[in-house]
């Protein structure tokens, strides 16, 4: 009776104390979701076409800037399916065809694709040749038919392609052999046979080709001059009429071409508004008798009359953007027009050939942080009172998608976050009395079902429905997602600066976005066309004890691609997302150096170098100055310059030499070069050390007691180049004539502290520098695989001080400071393994002390990072390692490093489109926060020695404490029964 | 298959041969260098087209008899700088050109004479000196058509210099003809702080290496049985194998108290039988008297 009562309790202490230190590997299928999360979007949309079959009736189709072909819902904007071609595929159009298809023309007008609507298969792809490069024009006629078969007419690479619906089979072809010419339309009539190609040869030559639609025989040519020339664009207006400008953008032409007979008709501008100011643009369009030019100031809207005449409908100098024409019943079309005005936006749907009348209006109340609308498209539905409704879907100027339907926003996707080019990590507020946003759990009861439940799950006792439950409470637990700094630091917002110009801060927990900031420097404006966001770097860091300051980031931006255009410094407040302060700058950027000082309100100095070689101090206080003169001397830096193979090392020399006295802007001298012969070699990937990495030890214990100091210098570059015949696909060259040699490079002095060649390999490469230690990965021609190399760096001039006494009696050289312009006496190892994939990117985990061991994180091929362990690419692995050495853990020598399936840190999702891999160490040690970023986005924690200095998330607090409960009260009972068996056999 | 790895492999050292035996032949060599691991082989490459040989002369002076000849010597200059001086000779390298039987041209045999310096140079020196501030050099960037690109800047702080006399170290890295880089400095360390210190005799004693690329070592590649047992875990690290106590402890506990408890229930047992009242187990003991107290 004791022993049982005793043992059951111990059964069961023991049941849960083991399963809790059993080390987990990899992920379980219920921990999916508990610590990342996993965003899919689709980037900034360039077409969408709707379904107006029954099945695609509530799906868009759409093709994005970052070549991605999607469908989403209608009602609630998910995805359906989507396809991300590759990079060098850009879609040029898609279209539907026979209304159960997506037709994609792609690569320049050469790859047709065709793709199931439900479920997204590819249903056929055609290669269409030509025999010059061209615009691509694809045109899907809803009623032309060939022997039964719907055609789909291309035009691409200088010739027109008709092709079958069903199975992409080429019809017939014809060839625009004319030099010069450059197709502007392809217009197909409806109800009839013909094909009108209209376009422009020369300078000023129009040219209209008819052709027969069955057999693409020619039927007529007609060209026809026009003096002053044409400014290539046209508006379509109908069948058989088109217009455009001429080159000076002052007169309007249209051109007919009925009957293939081409006849001009000139309208100057100024003769339909009084003030035209400056040169006009045709907005693209194809709505049937109208179309919109744009001038400086104004938008006007010209209606074409009969024997075209011209007249205009609509001034307006807000900002309009107009939608292509939908057809809604016989001879009727409509269109969407949408204006701003202040922070509205109101939207008109019209029928083509009354503009006065509106179909629908609506006022929408629109976020200012979204910008300009740039895209409008339109689509209808059937009331439930049988008349027509329309819903428009829009495309900001941050790229979000929104659809528009009765007067309010349907839903919103933010598809800015497809393209990120910068990410930087910020904490979040400490929790405080009014900023705590804990919820207190709801009652008692819920918290006891939910641990029984928890119980019942360890104890495996649980059904599925019980599994599903215990799983949603996970995924609901609040901890994560609070708005407050977490003991831990799992809870940071994560900066990132997409392409549009916006910054978003997600939050770690979820990945929700907590908020978002288009900055006023990256809106487009008068003085600034073309604005481009550069970098993103942390500004200010409050220090611990300063609670009640908020930490800021500081956003490069430059207007216009070239590197002397004017730079825009902008601050924003990271808790709040506002923008404290905007600098517009008169010089260019070319570098941003962080310095590794910060003033007394830890604002960090950064070193900006312009086009004209000149460095630049900011924060442009005294303080700063101050601060800076005193390390002005130890400052230097280095420049790559790729095109003609050229390093540079640079400092700083005197005060500018300029006729405006500026005293934070310094003059910069040339220290060292490395000239790369031009015939031999070309520089592929520059890699330094992160800024912010944190090395816990110096020294590295060997196997035989030894110790070898590692050579830390934050001034080392690494450097590969290839020849340049070999700079090209892989697979272009013979190993023979074809090598990659490998640098360590010397940021101060310029020294080159290790070189080596690999004979036979090529790139791309991609490399990452941690430590004393750079892994790089490219592809060796003689093997005919990819392989990597680990190279790692060891200080000699501290090798002696391996004695301890030495220690003890401070005999050492270990804390005197080292100048790097002492002879270094380094040793390198290296040693090269095969690895099975292509790489997209490497990085390494990075954590607060870096005491735990390091991983590689790898984005493979297939859009998904694998986690490798940094010992598989140690350079002193060998065949049979000492037992010394294998107690130190070295790992025996294997060729290829093996790819373990359970390591892919993304499980079973794939992070589309991979572009970059960030990782920032959280507070407790052993965990890192990995995201990754392409078209998807995914973050997750890691923990590359497995979470030795905590007890996991799912541990059982309750089962424990229950655990203790239940042993206390065994205690008592079998105290209880064995005095009252001693009782009785004492009276026996 | 295997013959004709064992064919390439062979004709792959014959082809490395020469360089391996010939890789490096500065005599000029003094200092150690075995910290930049020489153990591989040098492999010229296949230098610029013949066009460039032919280019117009230019100020340095060279001899070179024939392009057949296999030995020709050359000459390059050192220049140099104090601060943000311009440059001016400050020396000259002489080596001779080794041209492989394929085309590849290598330096050989380098020798540096220093130009003494002038005592306007002297005096700018010491200006370096007290301002702590950069002594620069130069060389071009292709030997054999100076500058070729660009010059090869490298720069000290010209307090690292002084020692006895002026003491300086080049490490000249070399790709065929072209000089690539330039490791400038003292042969030895230059602490930090820098402290002002003027030399004793004002000549250099110089020290210079050439060096080519090392070639990398290959990935090593297995044969399949090797690899099979190798790779087949995965995980590579293999436990050792445990004792019966460790692998079972947690069944062992257990059993053991179960047991125990069951023996002192079974002594228990006969001795109520036998003894009645008298508390013999060992677990009673303690309890023992608090009961007969209680009994009292």
């Amino acid at each position: 009776m004791a022993t049982r009562s005793f043992f059951v309790p111990f059964l069961l202490f023991a049941l849960c104390f083991y399963s809790s230190l059993t080390p987990v590997l990899s992920l379980y299928e219920d921990q999916v979701g508990l610590m990342d999360w996993h965003q899919q979007y689709i980037g900034k949309v360039k077409q969408a076409v709707f379904s107006t079959q029954k099945t695609g009736r509530r799906r868009v189709i759409v093709s994005t800037e970052e070549n991605v072909i999607a469908s989403l819902d209608l009602r609630h904007g998910e995805i359906f399916w989507r396809h991300l071609l590759g990079s060098d595929d850009v879609i040029d159009g898609i279209d539907i065809g026979l209304g159960k298809y997506v037709i994609t023309l792609s690569s320049g007008g050469s790859v047709l694709r065709s793709w199931n609507i439900p479920d997204g298969q590819m249903v056929w792809e055609s290669f269409l040749q030509g025999p010059k490069h061209s615009k691509s024009l694809l045109l899907v006629p809803t009623n032309l038919k060939i022997e039964k078969d719907n055609v789909i007419v291309v035009f691409s690479n200088g010739r027109l392609h008709a092709v079958s619906c069903i199975d992409g089979e080429v019809l017939w072809n014809k060839d625009f052999e004319a030099e010069s010419f450059e197709a502007q339309q392809v217009i197909q009539p409806p109800g009839s046979d013909l094909i009108y190609v209209v376009g422009f040869a020369a300078s000023s030559q129009f040219e209209m080709y008819q052709i027969n639609a069955r057999n693409g025989e020619l039927l007529k040519h007609e060209r026809a001059t026009f003096s002053s020339g044409f400014l290539r664009v046209v508006s379509l207006v109908s069948s058989e009429t088109v217009v455009a400008l001429d080159s000076t953008g002052s007169i309007l032409l249209t051109i007919s071409f009925q009957n293939g007979e081409i006849s001009f008709q000139q309208t100057p501008i100024s003769n339909l508004v009084e003030d035209p100011s400056g040169p006009a643009v045709i907005l693209p369009s194809s709505v049937p008798g109208i179309f919109a030019i744009k001038t400086n100031a104004f938008t006007i809207f010209i209606r074409v009359i009969d024997e075209g005449k011209l007249e205009v409908v609509e001034k307006t100098n807000h900002e309009t953007t107009v939608s292509n024409a939908l057809p809604i019943s016989e001879g009727q079309q409509a269109f969407a027009l949408v204006q701003h005005a202040g922070s509205e936006i109101h939207l008109a749907v019209k029928i083509a050939h009354d503009w006065d009348g509106n179909l629908l209006e609506e006022s929408i109340k629109m976020d200012q942080q979204r910008g300009l609308v740039h895209k409008v498209f339109i689509n209808n539905y059937i009331r439930t009172d049988k008349s027509h409704g329309f819903r428009v879907l829009i495309v900001m100027e941050d790229h979000s998608l929104l659809l528009l339907q009765q007067g309010a926003i349907v839903w919103s996707r933010e598809d800015g976050l497809a393209s990120i080019i910068d990410v930087t990590a910020s904490e979040l507020p400490v929790e405080r009395d009014g900023v705590s946003v804990a919820k207190v759990e709801h009652n008692l009861f819920e918290w006891l079902k939910g641990h029984m439940l928890k119980l019942k799950g360890t104890l495996m006792l649980a059904s599925p429905e019980d599994v599903a439950a215990i799983q949603s409470m996970r995924l609901k637990s609040s901890e994560k997602s609070k708005l407050t700094r977490d003991h831990n630091g799992f809870r940071k917002l994560l900066v990132v600066l997409t392409r549009a110009g916006k910054l978003f801060a997600l939050h770690t927990g979820d990945g929700r976005i907590v908020w978002s900031h288009f900055l006023q420097s990256l809106h487009k404006s008068g003085t600034c066309q073309s604005p481009i966001g550069l970098n993103l770097y942390l500004w200010q860091v409050p220090h611990h004890h300063a609670m009640d300051e908020n930490p800021s980031v500081l956003v490069i931006s430059r207007c216009g691609p070239s590197s002397d255009a004017p730079a825009v410094l902008s601050f924003v407040d990271t808790y709040t997302g506002k923008e404290l302060n905007s600098l517009s700058l008169v010089h260019g950027v070319v570098q941003v150096i962080p310095l590794p000082y910060t003033d007394s309100t830890e604002q960090r100095l950064h070193l900006l170098i312009d086009s004209d070689k000149h460095a630049h101090l900011y924060p442009t206080t005294s303080e700063a100055l101050r601060i800076f003169k005193r390390e002005f001397s130890n400052i230097y830096w280095y420049s790559v310059e790729d095109h003609n193979g050229i390093i540079k090392g640079h400092a700083l020399k005197c005060k500018c030499t300029g006729e405006v006295a500026d005293e934070f802007c310094f003059d910069t001298r040339d220290l060292w070069s490395v000239v790369f012969p031009s015939e031999s070699e070309k520089i592929i990937a520059t890699v330094t050390r992160k800024l912010n990495e944190v090395v816990h030890t110096q020294a590295k214990v060997v196997a035989d007691q030894d110790v070898m100091y590692k050579y830390i210098s934050r001034n080392l570059l690494f450097v590969a180049t290839v020849a340049p015949k070999g700079s090209g696909e892989i697979g272009s060259v013979t190993p023979e004539e074809s090598w990659l040699v490998a640098y360590l490079i010397d940021t101060v002095t310029g020294r080159i502290l290790h070189r080596v060649t690999h004979h036979g390999a090529q790139g791309p490469v991609h490399a990452v520098f941690s430590e004393n230690w750079v892994v790089y990965h490219y592809f060796n021609l003689r093997a005919h695989r990819y392989e990597m190399s680990v190279i790692e760096i060891y200080d000699q001039s501290r090798a002696d001080n391996k004695d301890v006494w030495k220690l003890v009696l401070g005999k050492h050289n270990l804390t005197s400071p080292i100048s790097l312009f002492s002879r270094p006496e380094v040793i390198t190892k290296s040693q090269s393994y095969f690895f099975t994939h292509s790489v997209k990117a490497i990085a390494v985990t990075s954590t607060a002390k870096g005491i735990t061991s390091k991983q590689l994180l790898i984005g493979t091929i297939g859009d998904q990072v694998l986690a490798l362990d940094k010992r598989f690419l140690d350079p002193r692995r060998s065949v049979n390692p000492t037992q010394a050495e294998k107690e130190e853990g070295i790992i025996p020598l294997t060729d290829s490093l093996p790819i373990i399936p359970q390591s892919y840190v993304t499980h079973a999702l794939r992070v589309e489109g991979l572009r970059g891999i960030v990782t920032v160490p959280a507070k407790l040690e052993s965990t890192t926060l990995v995201f990754a970023h392409g078209v998807d986005l995914f973050f997750t924690q890691l923990a590359p020695s497995k979470t030795y200095d905590s007890l996991t998330e799912d541990f059982s607090y309750a089962l424990l404490l229950l655990t203790i409960v239940a042993l206390v009260a065994a205690i008592f009972v079998t105290w209880r029964l064995s005095e009252r068996k001693e009782l009785q056999d004492k009276w026996r | 298959m295997d013959t004709i790895k064992v064919v390439a492999a062979i004709i792959l050292t014959i082809y490395l041969f020469p360089f391996l035996s010939f890789g490096f032949q500065s005599d000029e060599l003094l200092v150690d260098d075995e910290e930049f691991g020489l153990e591989g082989a040098p492999q010229p490459r296949f230098p610029e087209p013949t066009s460039t040989r032919s280019a117009p002369v230019t100020t340095a002076t060279r001899k070179r008899h024939s392009d057949l000849d296999s030995d020709s010597k050359i000459e390059f200059s050192l220049d140099h700088a104090f601060g943000d001086s311009d440059f001016s000779p400050a020396g000259t390298f002489s080596a001779r050109i080794k041209t492989w039987s394929h085309g590849g041209q290598t330096l050989t045999k380098l020798r540096f004479s220093r130009n003494n310096f002038t005592n306007e140079e002297q005096k700018k020196f010491k200006n370096l000196l007290e301002s702590d501030d950069f002594y620069r050099i130069r060389l071009p960037s292709n030997v054999l058509s100076p500058p070729g690109r660009d010059f090869i800047i490298s720069s000290v702080k010209a307090r690292c210099l002084p020692r006895e006399g002026l003491d300086e170290h080049f490490v000249i890295h070399m790709e065929g003809v072209n000089v690539l880089a330039v490791n400038y400095g003292s042969p030895g360390s230059c602490s930090y702080p820098r402290n002002l210190k003027l030399p004793v005799k004002w000549s250099f004693s110089s020290y210079t290496v050439l060096k080519n690329s090392e070639q990398a070592p290959r990935a090593p590649i297995f044969t399949e049985e090797i690899l099979g047992g190798e790779n087949g875990g995965g995980e590579v690290v293999q436990p050792p194998e445990r004792s019966f106590w460790a692998k079972y402890w947690m069944y062992l506990i257990p059993l053991g108290l179960i047991i125990t408890n069951a023996i002192t229930q079974a002594m228990n047992m006969p001795e109520e039988q036998a003894t009645g009242q008298v508390p013999a187990s060992a677990g009673m003991v303690q309890r023992g008297p608090s009961s007969a107290a209680r009994r009292r």
